[in-house]
């Protein structure tokens, strides 16, 4: 059973359909990454698997699980799923501690001791510990993303969703993200991402899907699909990102 | 015909009591009655969004004094309670309070980016916690300098219970001064009690002001 199986999802803004009959699966330990153009779905897929947005059609199981915005332990479920955005999204008025032990406190109640322990040992993991009192506003791009990844960490999830999460760095520092995400898939860990990363892509990556228009329209392993491009447009993509 | 004596500036301050009673009764009553109607008017259920919205509206498109008014003198006729003055000087602050405070915090909740709330919600967090330990926090910051800001004008708000003859300082005042004949003399001490109460809290949001903007 795949640990993420998406089929033939549809979803519409309006009059513009966005998603036009997605199907994807996700086996364990596998690193998928989304490739396409701006506005072609990418963002919105990832946000559907984590159940950030209602599906019009179709179907996503998650661990055999089908989700949905209003699916019965939607909380529990999420916990189980990380997601890094673009901008971080930290919360400035915390401490990182208090960032990775915020979630970890309420909802497994966890005491304070434990709580440092844990964020101790994730943000060891980002390569942070000694930035553990910091607030977010005095980190570099890089170190907040890294905080970011480390805060979902903290939760021990099965599934890690990254949306873009280089793109609003300094070219200097993205290194040091796509690292942390190396290291990540090293261990194991199940993700889908969409990057523009091509390099990322095609060294990491177990599949490569190409989205345009809100379709898979390729997808396959890095050297495969990056050497014999099937179509069209994925020709053009190649070129326009290189 | 007498002079201003000790026991004249002891009755102001005896009713400046009131005057205090009434502002902690309108923070008191109208502070979360102003923190219930804030996050309605940011929920995301249109008719509780609606509802406050409209209580908002009207409540704030009538001055201060027309609250009291109708508390005071438009209850005894629409629905035939007699109040206390005390009692109708103090819901209609309450109102007045909530009204204003909920559209102040309604400010400081929306000023908040969605994606906080999103990050909060993705790491399981339930929608109260995201409420509690993300957004307001944060909401509270910025919405801390207009708060103080109106905590100014409740204060000197609280002459107006005079009118239906409450004895607050403003109240107070006008008796010593019809007592005594020196008006000009206790006007100018009843002004100078209300700049010593309000300057410190305009001179705090002031400062509170000027410290976000050097944190953005
Ligand atoms: N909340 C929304 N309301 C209306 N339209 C939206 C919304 N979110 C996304 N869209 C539209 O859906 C389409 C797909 O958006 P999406 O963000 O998934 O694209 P993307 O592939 O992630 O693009 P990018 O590479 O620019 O991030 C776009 O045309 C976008 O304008
Ligand atoms: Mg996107």
């Amino acid at each position: 059973m795949p640990l993420v199986d998406i089929r033939n999802v549809s979803k519409s803004y309006g009059s513009a359909r966005v998603l036009d009959g997605v199907s994807l699966e996700v086996n364990e330990g596998e690193i998928v990454t989304i490739i396409g153009k701006s506005g072609s779905g990418k963002s919105t897929l990832l946000r559907c698997i984590n159940a950030l947005e209602r599906i019009d059609g179709g179907e996503i199981l998650v661990e055999g699980r089908s989700v949905r915005t209003d699916m019965p332990k939607l909380r529990e479920f999420r916990q189980r799923v990380g997601i890094v955005f673009q901008a971080f999204n930290l919360f400035p008025h915390l401490t990182v501690e208090r960032n990775i032990t915020l979630a970890p406190v309420l909802n497994k109640r966890i005491t304070r001791g434990q709580g440092r322990a844990l964020a101790l040992d994730v943000l060891e993991r980002v390569g942070l510990a000694d930035k553990i009192d910091a607030y977010p506003a005095q980190l570099s791009g890089g170190q907040q993303q890294r905080v970011a990844i480390a805060r979902c960490l903290a939760m021990g999830p099965h599934l890690m969703l990254f949306d873009e999460v280089t793109s609003a760095l300094d070219p200097e520092l993205v290194g040091e993200v796509l690292k942390v995400m190396e290291d990540m898939a090293r261990q194991g860990m199940t993700m889908v991402l969409v990057t523009h990363e091509m390099g990322f892509a095609r060294t990491v990556a177990s599949k490569i899907v190409f989205m345009h228009r809100g379709r898979v329209r390729e997808e396959g392993p890095p050297a495969e699909l990056f050497a014999n491009p099937r179509t069209p447009e994925l020709r053009s993509f190649i070129a326009s990102v290189r | 015909m007498r002079t201003f004596v000790l026991a004249d500036l002891l009755s102001l301050f005896i009713a400046l009591q009131w005057t205090v009673a009434l502002v902690i009764i309108a923070l008191g009553f109208g502070g979360p009655l102003a923190l219930v109607l804030a996050l309605m008017r940011t929920s995301g259920r249109r008719a509780l969004r609606w509802t406050a919205a409209a209580i908002l509206q009207v409540v704030q498109g009538v001055p201060l004094l027309g609250l009291l008014m109708f508390f005071y003198f438009g209850m005894p006729v629409f629905l035939g309670v007699e109040m206390a003055p005390l009692v109708a000087v103090g819901i209609a602050m309450t109102v007045y309070t909530a009204s204003f405070l909920g559209d102040i915090w309604r400010g400081g909740i929306e000023a908040v980016k969605h994606e906080q709330w999103e990050a909060a919600a993705c790491l399981g967090l339930s929608t109260w916690h995201q409420f509690l330990y993300v957004v307001a926090p944060q909401a509270f910051r910025m919405a801390l300098p207009p708060t103080v800001g109106f905590l100014v004008q409740l204060i000197k708000g609280t002459s107006l219970a005079s009118v239906v003859g409450f004895v607050e300082l403003a109240r107070a005042g006008q008796i010593a001064s019809a007592a005594t004949f020196q008006p000009l003399l206790v006007y100018s001490i009843v002004a100078a009690i209300y700049f010593a109460l309000c300057l410190p809290l305009t001179l705090w949001a002031r400062s509170l002001e000027a410290r976000l903007n050097a944190a953005r």
